[in-house]
């Protein structure tokens, strides 16, 4: 399975394997997002971008959700909402596609929140139930916007070790994007650096984007 | 008490007045549910006056039978949806601008042409005064959309919750929103004949609003929502029959004394 990009605002190329873990890094206003949204189909793109999963079978967590603090919803439900790309023209979930989203909270260790209220749950427990959502929706690929943002280190780095998990052991594809430079080295196999400058981009492995004056750059920033 | 049901129930227009109700009622508080939780609950209202807009054209054109203005009102609906979605302030404002500007070309006409009698009928319903053709047409219409409704439950659901994450598991969006629209703009011109153009938003946002206070899942809201729309227009609709009190009126503030009692209850649980 490969991924192959060329994208006209920054004439990019990068490919992602089956099971591999890529980080987008970036300034903001790089077009992270941009890209994502190409990956989904929303945008129009020319080039070649070639995706071996169907299109609508793509785990996708949205940067962020402007969730009504009002909306009345149980976890249970949102992340049952995510197996509608499998339910077709039926108006009802089956069976199997609740145990698939009882299966996906499970693996987000939040099945305790099954039944709680969507609006009552913390920055932490709702990037757990949509990551779980995410789950129910994807087929190979799971595609994170930013899941670590607005949420402190300790969570933080719980919600990684979830997401490695995924990638390991339910060999999953995982592409994320994220300004957390640490979490992205020490836990994706590759990364793709998104620049305004396109003599800046740049797509490799974790150890030989360590290397690159980029990333140093970018560490100066942080630390 | 069974005698005086059957009482009540002995008047065609009771009965007439009843089952268009009703059914009213039951589509409004559904539909309802997604606009209030979409922002859009001031869109009704717009709707409403565009209704009376709508209906004084064809009060004026007589040969026209009043369900024509249910094309009007549908394009209104839509038009409000597309644009309001741009930035909340235009959509906002363009409410106000639609809404007056069409209860004033409303009344000019009505006075235009001599049909003052009707305005009465058209800003506070006339739910006493109808007859069978009215009853199948809203019968038909309410069963159109809460079958719609049902069918399209998820989807509506995905759609009102998280337009990306819905775009992305390839739902086609704007269907929905524009499903919704219309479907509104049905109940809207359905629902005037009953409440009137003033207080037919009462029967779409209460019931909702009511049901959101005690419950924190969607389809139990929704089915709240639903059972308190029954209760609250069956109420309504028995004090005016006692009282001769206004239909529309009564009906509205059976809801909003419910809305009242569930916002108080809910504040108290959530303290205790």
């Amino acid at each position: 399975m490969c991924y192959d990009n060329n994208n006209v605002f920054c004439n990019l190329t990068f490919n992602v394997k089956c099971g591999e873990f890529l980080s987008v890094v970036g300034e903001n206003g790089s077009g992270k997002s941009t890209l994502v949204k190409g990956l989904l189909g929303f945008k129009k793109h020319s080039g070649a971008l070639e995706i071996n999963v169907r299109r609508n079978r793509i785990g996708y967590l949205p940067q962020q959700m402007p969730v009504a603090e009002d909306f009345p919803v149980t976890a249970g439900e949102v992340v049952l909402s995510g197996c509608l790309n499998d339910v077709g023209f039926l108006p009802f979930y089956k069976t199997r596609h609740k145990e698939k989203a009882r299966e996906a909270l499970e693996k987000m260790r939040a099945l305790d929140l099954e039944k709680r209220c969507f609006r009552e749950l913390s920055g932490g427990q709702r990037q757990r139930v949509l990551i779980a959502r995410a789950l129910c929706a994807a087929e190979e690929l799971l595609l994170l916007d930013e899941p670590a943002s607005g949420l402190d280190p300790m969570v933080r780095a719980e919600l990684y070790e979830l997401i490695g998990v995924l990638n390991k052991t339910c060999r999953l594809t995982i592409i994320m994007v994220s300004h957390d430079l640490e979490g992205v080295v020490a836990n994706s196999c590759k990364v793709l650096h998104i620049s305004e400058k396109a003599s800046d981009n740049f797509f490799g492995t974790v150890s030989e984007y360590m290397q690159t004056s980029v990333y140093r750059e970018m560490r100066c920033g942080c630390v | 008490m069974f005698n005086e049901i059957a009482r009540m129930f002995s008047f065609d227009f009771f009965v007439y007045a009843f089952i268009t109700g009703l059914l009213t009622s039951l589509s409004a508080s559904l539909l309802g549910v997604n606009l209030v939780l979409k922002r859009y609950s001031m869109i009704g209202d717009g709707l409403a006056h565009v209704g009376f807009g709508a209906f004084a054209l064809t009060a004026a054109m007589n040969p026209l039978p009043a369900w024509a203005a249910l094309p009007i009102v549908g394009i209104a609906a839509i038009l409000l949806l597309r644009l309001s979605k741009n930035s909340r302030i235009k959509g906002d404002a363009l409410i106000a601008v639609i809404s007056s500007g069409s209860l004033a070309t409303g009344l000019l006409l009505l006075t235009a042409f001599e049909v003052r009698n009707d305005i009465n009928r058209y800003m506070f319903g006339s739910i006493f005064a109808l007859d069978k053709i009215d009853v199948i047409i809203s019968a038909v219409c309410s069963f159109i959309i809460i079958s719609l409704y049902i069918i399209y439950y998820n989807k509506i659901f995905l759609v009102t919750f998280d337009e990306n994450f819905a775009r992305a598991s390839g739902i086609n969006v704007p269907l929905y929103n524009t499903l919704i629209a219309v479907l509104t703009a049905v109940i809207i011109v359905v629902g005037m004949r009953l409440m009137g153009a003033l207080l037919i938003s009462g029967l779409v946002i209460f019931p909702p609003l009511s049901a959101m206070r005690i419950f924190g899942g969607f389809r139990k809201a929704v089915a709240c929502s639903a059972v308190l729309s029954i209760v609250c227009f069956t109420a309504g609709l028995v004090f005016t029959f006692y009282f001769s009190l206004p239909p529309g009126a009564s009906i509205v503030a059976v809801n909003l004394l419910v809305f009242i009692l569930f916002t108080s209850f809910g504040k108290f649980r959530q303290k205790g």
